[in-house]
């Protein structure tokens, strides 16, 4: 467990980094700080590795007051990955994921052999490990970075805004990575971002920080999005709080519905004779698109002839995908497919809006309940 | 004047002493190259790690560099009780030149290191020493490498004005030259320094090219 115990952080200049602060993060959890520019997220997680002192209070990893370790043997066995990677230019990938074994007197050849074992758990080929970062994508550098923090198997991690350099679609990429790698690691990680919504994708527990180094709230996501504790918490989760903490809630009782469906390469007779949307699938039973109500069909039924579909909601997964697949899709239903990408049913707003009734009226009624 | 050149090339005697001067030049501007930038190094390290220390440092070295040459090599028996004629006058008033040539160079190439860089090294437990050493020093090579390329040009250059006190390498084939007008004396001495600085800035240009293989690496980015 990592817990800070009343730290503060002044600086000689008199600005307050953090204020009187104190919080846990569980073992084996990811722990998200998050909050606005200044507002002492970065200052507070540096307190865990020694490359910030706080000015009064305690740091302690599982009950050790970190003072008590030198300073850069602790370092060595915590995982850091920060801002823009922080690769070492002059180094090889793998020379880069050696780097803390190797410190802590590994061999070099067992160095190595680890560092190629963890490029391979992030997800890189292995050839890439004889280039230099600069060779590398944004992504794939980020990448290198979660490997070299991984390469000492340290029981804690540190991830200072690791994913705010590269494009919205790559960092999507990585946080599903993240909670994979997670799953197998079970690590203690303190995850530091200005993303509301990275930390609520990430976070089992996020705690909120104001301007100042003031913990405004610590909750789970789910609590966080449906109570904020005070006004700075509102603003700074957003507007569509409601809609977003969706994606909390799971479509387990969602019912699809079937629905008309033809094929790609299916001739004009195959197509029912219909006046609404008809579902076009591939080989596969796989989605394609939506042809429109009355569209003739000369011959075979080919891909131009359809009108793109909305989001696709995998089975099982969180209501907020349920409603956004019946709200983008042009027939207004919503396509539910499996694991595998394959069709399953249609579901319709309505339905969803439905369950959120339901479920809403379910917990009043335990509410009142005497 | 080819003739001219040829006769000179001809004579055992003139060949001799220009290997000589070629020699003696060599040693009297390379050897203040290596010292001064040994001296500089520490000194900008300092300058970067202490705020304070940073203006009276570069503050010296501007005065350093602007005390005239001739009177560096004739102060410094003066100040240090070395022998007037030695060369070590000239080794040491070179090496100082350097050294404050290449403190501000030092200076900005030690902070053109990024900063999560060496934030990262500390972070991944190097202590403050092997850090410089392994992450921070290897990194600022480029720079290092232009400025020690400057500072060979001047040495080489101001190796020369030694031959005033009797100790200049080549120069002494420009004082020779003058006192007997003989031009081709002087032709050959201007030809043969111009030549030493472009070799040694060529072995420079190798030398960085092997020690950063990192900054020629081609770009090969593909997504995976």
């Amino acid at each position: 467990m990592l817990e800070f115990r009343s730290v503060r952080k002044q600086y000689e200049n008199g600005t307050v980094a953090v204020q009187e602060l104190s919080m846990s993060a569980e073992t084996g959890t990811i722990t998200v700080l998050v909050g606005p520019s200044g507002c002492g997220k970065t200052t507070l997680m540096r307190m865990v590795n020694r490359m910030i002192e706080p000015s009064s209070g305690a740091v302690l990893v599982d009950g050790t007051d970190v003072r008590e370790f030198d300073a850069a043997r602790l370092r060595r066995g915590i995982g850091y990955v920060i801002q823009q990677a922080g690769l070492f230019p002059h180094r090889t990938v793998l020379d880069n994921v050696a780097t803390v074994p190797l410190l802590s007197g590994c061999r070099r050849r067992e160095a190595r052999t680890r560092a190629a074992e963890l490029l391979d758990r992030v997800g890189l080929p292995a050839d890439l490990g004889r280039r230099y970062p600069a060779q590398l994508s944004g992504g794939q550098q980020q990448r290198v970075g979660v490997a070299r923090a991984l390469a000492a198997d340290p029981p804690v991690l540190l991830m200072d805004e690791p994913f705010s350099a590269v494009d919205p679609v790559v960092r999507a990429g990585l946080q599903d990575e993240l909670l994979r790698l997670q799953e197998e690691l079970g690590k203690t990680v303190l995850f530091v971002t200005h993303d509301i919504d990275e930390a609520i994708k990430l976070g089992e527990k996020v705690a909120v920080l104001r301007q100042g180094g003031h913990l405004a709230q610590y909750a789970e996501p789910d609590a966080l999005l449906a109570e904020p504790a005070d006004d700075f918490v509102t603003s700074f989760v957003g507007r569509d709080r409601g809609y977003r903490r969706l994606s909390f809630r799971d479509s387990r009782r969602l019912r699809p519905e079937a629905t008309d469906t033809v094929h790609i390469g299916d001739t004009s007779a195959d197509v029912p004779s219909r006046a609404g949307w008809v579902l076009v699938l591939d080989a596969h039973r796989r989605p394609r698109g939506w042809l429109p109500p009355e569209a003739a069909v000369d011959g075979q039924l080919t891909e131009d002839q359809l009108v793109a579909g909305g989001s696709l909601h995998v089975e099982g997964t969180s209501l907020r995908g349920a409603l956004d697949s019946a709200l983008s899709a042009p027939s207004g239903l919503g396509v539910v497919v499996d694991g595998d990408g394959g069709y399953v049913g249609v579901v319709t707003a309505r339905q969803v809006l439905d369950l959120i009734e339901e479920h809403r009226s379910s917990v009043t009624a335990e509410g009142v309940a005497p | 004047m080819i003739e001219e050149l040829l006769r000179f090339f001809a004579s055992p005697g003139y060949r001799e002493m220009t290997l000589t001067l070629l020699g003696e030049h060599v040693y009297l501007s390379l050897t203040p190259l290596v010292l001064g930038a040994l001296l500089a190094l520490p000194l900008g390290r300092l300058a970067q790690r202490h705020h304070r220390l940073r203006g009276p440092i570069l503050g010296a070295a501007s005065v350093v560099y602007t005390i005239p040459s001739l009177a560096l090599f004739v102060l410094i028996p003066g100040v240090l009780g070395t022998p007037l004629l030695s060369p070590i006058n000239v080794i040491i008033a070179l090496a100082l030149y350097t050294a404050a040539l290449l403190m501000r160079p030092v200076l900005d190439a030690l902070e053109s290191v990024p900063g999560h860089v060496t934030a990262a090294a500390t972070a991944m437990g190097y202590r403050p020493w092997r850090r410089f050493v392994a992450v921070e020093l290897p990194l600022a090579i480029p720079v290092l490498i232009s400025a020690v390329r400057m500072a060979s040009v001047s040495n080489i250059s101001l190796v020369s004005v030694g031959a005033l006190i009797g100790i200049g390498g080549l120069g002494g084939l420009f004082t020779d030259g003058f006192e007997r007008r003989y031009m081709v004396e002087i032709l050959v001495g201007i030809v043969l320094t111009l030549l030493l600085a472009l070799v040694v800035d060529l072995v420079l240009v190798g030398l960085r090219k092997l020690l950063t293989p990192w900054s020629r690496a081609s770009k090969v980015v593909s997504e995976p």
